[in-house]
């Protein structure tokens, strides 16, 4: 199979000089493509020009023997071997992508090894000894990006899956790679293209018969459009709590099982944590996932009022992390009468909103769900037995409830956006706003297409394109124009 | 000059023609403009009338940089109206209604009295290159080798020019002269490529055929300005112009006459615009519409002949008369001469530096129509742009070249050179981003300075721009540094002029921000302000009145220049750079912007596109490159 592009310079003088001159992007890089760690199966991959001989120098049928051959998009099963030793490294399935029908659009071949760091970086060692470069963080997005496979909204997409938590936030990344977000802004921009071409059309065509246009259907349609980008925005807003988690934290009087909650909670879904670098394991935190929300759950000591010093400042450092947290689990002990100190905790974590565990459900209730709503500010009253497991899928959905509803007040037709991506719908929702006020206020339609372009531009800078010919072909299409 | 016969030859007489021969001449060179016939020079072959949005823009800045197209439709006006006076300050357009043959025979006036130039009647068939390829002078018929250190090509419609009527057609130009087919042949030879463009024109009908009584009255305005800054305002003796409407019966004559129709048997091959359909594209293409419009215009002072605006076509004349007689008041109109449909060929633009000068030719010049535009404010501030820099270019001087921000001349050059066009290209407010700051009343506050500093605008003429841009500033001065009170008295005068009273001290500036107050309103509370000339009190007014969206778009040109001021190397080979799509490859081989936001502009280069050339420049600039950037 013939490697690479077609890309043959005449090496003139000129020519040259800028070749040397860099921003060579045609080297090979290669990476390990899956998060570190234990897992079942790991990726190594190579892209560029070089990544199908690179890779054929490695790899030999399962006798070791000979050198295997890839096919164009066939799995191939082999061994990968150090090339100057020929000492076999590991296992492995190779899949040939050739340019420019790959993610990169340049040729790319992937080694499925068995997971663990060691096999994997004996094989990326093997790949970079042929050759081939260390990838930079991002780089194969980027280089996506850069050969147009990809828009920039797509490109962040991509970082977003690799980051993601959770089979949701993997998920809402998935769908903005297939064009989520650029599609439902593409959709309200033609709208903007639309108004603007109205307003375009009366200014440059006084004489055509084009109509004057209506002012109150501009500040409507500008209010609309608005409003729908602000709909968009807060679906984004949505699709960050997937991507970004919340925290909650677990707050009680002492010994009313705070722990053996925070264990429930996490034994029940450790099977699903994912390894995400940079998480510190210690015994009062965690992350876990309910209902596809990564939550990060955070033990804390228990409060009450004290006199001693130790446990003041315990009770001071609770009292932080209930500041830090988006929600709060406020356990309470059913087995034992509602106490003065459990409705002090409630009325703390009244302001912070989140659930309220009634635990020991597996012993005689001695507080009922009554007994508690008063103090409860709104939070919802679950019961459970940390100790039984009782109880606790329900906590979850209401946790996974609270904090999609808490950050956006939607939870259905979620969109993920990037904090770039979000203030650009922002910004674009408040130019219109800006138009509307000004129609209102008696600005000319010039000084109105001022704003509605500023909203364009910020939408542009999600869809990457410009707006002005469309402006004009929108006027041509919709209006007769011609004296 | 050494072996010259001018300094510089311009060939045709049009609106570019007449620009660019005035600019070199005024900039002191000696120049030689060619043309096929003296009667021609400055003719306006289709609509009489000049202006209009983005058109009239176009004009006053003409006007604002030495050249002498507003001056000369000022002198020869028959009718002049301000439109979208209630659409904003930005869109605020004159248009004008020419006397015809006043204005070409002013033109050819001022041609006449002008030092260094001289009008020659010719028939150009070639270009002569030097042996280092560049221009050396042109070839006529008559004289054969004419030679000049620079040549501008200013020949409209007239390249290949076929015109049609219904199912006839015949080789000619649009006033009826030969078309120009050696020329053409010969620019093609010198690796320029050429595009097949169409444009139209309406029939033309006796006055006294046609019954005015059927139709809408338009009337001209008693205005305080005109087209150029050195001009006062607009008489009160216009002449009139009259509106009626197509009907049902006139769609039907077009629709079953279609067979016959050029524009749809196949006959016409060229791009027409679409902002300027024939009237049988109109119905086709928007059968809902019950009525067109078509406007009577008279094509000179008393004269016997009336141009029928909107209704441009190619139809053959029996149809023409049949449709024609179809509009109330024309029932009985005598058709002078059926409109026409010309194709001709003209240079793709794309073939152009910002300075007008081809890239492949260094000294050869082009503009006006035959660069792919249309209209005749278009060609004369190409002509103007040319001449400049045909001067400055045998001085060895840097081009002189208006950014986007600075004037319509700007947004019509870059788009040209930049995106081409695959229609004959119109100015239109929407084409200019910027279109707040480059209003026509700021025209002179822009430009003037330029235009002295390049030697087109006279002393006499510099201190009067002067002493106007001291009266802005100073006004603008002091009604920002006026404090009003915030008392009864003032609360009392405010509530008399309509508008709330104040919450604290405020400037006089800021409360003419209030949409319902103007500065004629703001005369009650501001008895020292000084006796102003209007045009002065309209600058001052909505630079004031608009501050707010004035600052949000200097942020928007800031936001621009970001990209515009990250050069681009002269001579980069695209197909080395890595990340480019191979559209953006040929593109930018092609057009070789000088700038990346001159390169954003290019359709088919992506933004990932622009990502790579950043990432490129980036990387040029760590390596000390940057010497070899810019033009």
């Amino acid at each position: 199979m013939k490697v690479g592009q077609a890309r043959t310079p005449k090496l003139t003088r000129g020519r040259e000089r800028v070749y040397m001159q860099g921003y060579a992007e045609n080297d090979t890089i290669a990476a390990i493509s899956t998060p570190l760690g234990e897992g079942g199966i790991g990726i190594v991959r190579i892209s560029g020009p070089r990544a199908l001989e690179i890779a054929s120098r490695l790899f030999r049928d399962p006798s070791g023997k000979r050198h295997r051959t890839l096919k164009p998009w066939g799995l191939r099963y082999g061994i990968v071997v150090d090339p100057e030793t020929g000492e076999e490294i590991d296992e492995a399935l190779a899949s040939a992508m050739p340019a420019p029908h790959s993610f990169t659009r340049e040729d790319v071949v992937e080694f499925s090894c068995h997971g663990g760091i060691g096999p994997l970086s004996r094989v990326l060692d093997a790949v970079l000894k042929c050759g081939a470069r260390l990838a930079q963080p991002g780089e194969f997005t980027r280089r996506a990006f850069l050969s147009g496979r990809i828009d920039l909204a797509q490109a962040e997409a991509v970082i977003e899956i690799v980051r993601a938590r959770t089979d949701s936030a993997r998920r809402l990344a998935l769908a903005n790679l297939r064009g989520g977000l650029s599609a439902a802004v593409v959709s309200i921009r033609d709208d903007v293209v639309a108004l603007l071409a109205e307003l375009e059309a009366a200014v440059d065509f006084p004489e055509d018969d084009v109509g004057e246009p209506d002012h109150a259907a501009i500040t409507r349609q500008a209010r609309e459009t608005a409003s729908r980008l602000r709909g968009l925005a807060a679906r984004a807003r949505c699709g960050r709590v997937y991507r970004d988690g919340v925290t909650v934290a677990i707050v009680g009087r002492p010994n009313v099982g705070k722990s053996s909650l925070l264990n429930a909670l996490l034994g029940r879904s450790r099977a699903i944590v994912t390894d995400v670098p940079g998480t510190t394991r210690d015994a009062v935190e965690d992350w876990t996932n309910m209902r596809g929300v990564p939550v990060r759950l955070v033990d804390t000591a228990g409060l009450r009022e004290t006199d001693d010093p130790v446990e003041r400042l315990g009770v001071e450092r609770t009292r932080e992390r209930l500041d830090e947290a988006d929600l709060a689990i406020v356990v309470i002990d059913g087995s034992e009468p509602l106490s003065d100190g459990d409705v002090a905790v409630l009325r703390r974590a009244s302001g912070k909103g989140g659930a309220v565990a009634l635990n020991k459900s597996d012993l005689p209730p001695k507080v009922s769900e009554s007994d508690v709503v008063p103090h409860a500010a709104g939070m919802p009253v679950v019961r459970v037995s940390a100790k039984a497991g009782a109880g606790i899928g329900s906590l979850e959905g209401t946790i996974a409830r609270l904090a999609v509803g808490r950050v956006a007040g939607v939870s259905e037709g979620m969109v993920m956006a990037t904090a770039r991506q979000q203030e650009a719908l922002e910004r674009a929702a408040a130019a219109l706003d800006e138009a509307a006020r000004g129609v209102d206020g008696g600005a000319p339609l010039d000084l109105a297409a001022i704003d509605i372009r500023e909203a364009l531009f910020w939408l542009d800078q999600i869809t990457g394109r410009s707006a002005s010919d469309e402006v004009l072909d929108k006027i041509f299409s919709e209006f007769c124009i011609g004296k | 000059m050494g072996g010259h016969d001018a300094d510089i030859i311009v060939v045709g007489g049009g609106h570019a023609g007449c620009e660019a021969a005035l600019a070199c001449a005024r900039m002191g060179a000696s120049v030689l403009l060619l043309t096929l016939g003296w009667d021609t020079v400055a003719a306006m072959p289709c609509n009489p009338s000049i202006g209009g949005p983005g058109k009239a823009q176009l004009v006053r800045e003409i006007d604002a940089l030495g050249g002498e197209m507003a001056r000369n439709i000022d002198a020869t006006y028959l009718q002049m109206r301000l439109l979208n006076t209630g659409k904003g300050p930005a869109v605020r357009s004159l248009r004008a209604q020419a006397d015809k043959a006043a204005y070409g025979a002013r033109m050819r006036e001022v041609l006449r009295r002008e030092r260094n130039l001289a009008v020659e009647v010719a028939h150009v068939v070639g270009v002569e290159v030097g042996a280092d390829g560049s221009a050396r002078g042109v070839v006529t018929r008559e004289r054969g080798p004419v030679r000049a250190a620079a040549v501008i090509i200013a020949t409209g419609t007239y390249l290949g020019g076929t015109i049609h009527v219904g199912d006839r057609s015949w080789s000619s130009g649009p006033q009826g002269q030969p078309a120009a087919e050696e020329l053409g042949h010969a620019l093609a030879k010198l690796g320029l490529r050429l595009a097949r463009f169409k444009t139209g024109t309406s029939p033309r009908v006796r006055k006294d055929s046609v019954d005015v009584s059927k139709m809408q009255e338009q009337r001209g305005e008693v205005l305080p300005f005109g087209f150029s800054f050195e001009t006062g305002g607009t008489r009160p003796d216009q002449e009139l112009c009259w509106l009626t409407y197509t009907t049902p019966r006139t769609h039907e004559i077009i629709r079953a006459n279609l067979g016959r129709a050029p524009l749809y048997t196949g006959a016409i091959t060229g791009r027409g615009p679409r902002y300027c359909p024939s009237i049988e594209t109109k119905v086709v293409q928007f059968p809902a519409r019950e009525r067109h419009q078509v406007f009577l215009e008279p094509e000179t002072r008393n004269g016997d002949v009336m141009y029928l605006g909107g209704l441009s076509t190619s139809l053959p004349a029996d149809v023409q008369e049949e449709m024609v007689h179809s509009v109330p008041g024309l029932e009985d109109a005598e058709i002078v001469r059926p409109g026409y449909a010309i194709e001709y060929d003209c240079l793709v633009p794309t073939e152009l530096l910002p300075s007008l000068e081809t890239k492949k030719v260094p000294g050869l010049f082009a503009a006006g129509q035959i660069n792919g535009t249309s209209g005749y404010e278009e060609a004369a501030s190409q002509g103007l742009i040319a001449g400049i820099n045909a001067v400055l270019k045998i001085r060895g001087k840097e081009p002189f070249v208006l950014e986007r921000s600075e004037a319509y001349i700007g947004v019509l050059i870059d788009d040209l050179v930049t995106k081409g066009t695959c229609e004959p290209y119109r100015m239109m407010t929407s084409r200019a981003e910027y279109r707040l700051t480059l209003r026509q009343d700021n025209a002179d506050l822009r430009l003037t300075e330029k235009g002295h500093g390049l030697g087109l605008v006279p002393e006499e003429r510099y201190e009067r721009f002067l002493a106007r841009r001291r009266l802005v500033r100073d006004e603008i001065e002091r009604l920002t540094g006026t404090v009003v009170p915030g008392d009864a008295e003032t609360a009392r005068m405010l509530a008399a002029i309509g508008t709330a009273p104040l919450q604290a001290e405020t400037s006089l500036g800021d409360l003419l921000a209030r949409p319902e107050v103007t500065y004629e309103k703001l005369a009650a509370i501001d008895p020292g302000r000084p006796v102003l000339p209007q045009d002065v009190v309209q600058v001052v007014e909505i630079e004031l009145k608009y501050a707010g969206y004035i600052r949000k778009q200097r942020g928007q040109i800031e936001r621009a220049r970001r990209l515009e001021s990250r050069l681009l190397p002269l001579h980069v080979d695209y197909w080395s750079i890595a990340g480019l799509s191979r559209e953006a490859r040929e593109k930018l081989s092609d057009i070789r912007p000088r700038s990346i936001g001159q390169a954003a502009r290019i359709s088919g280069v992506s933004p990932a596109d622009i990502m790579a050339l950043l990432a490129y420049v980036e990387s040029g600039r760590h390596r000390g490159e940057d010497s070899e950037l810019g033009v």
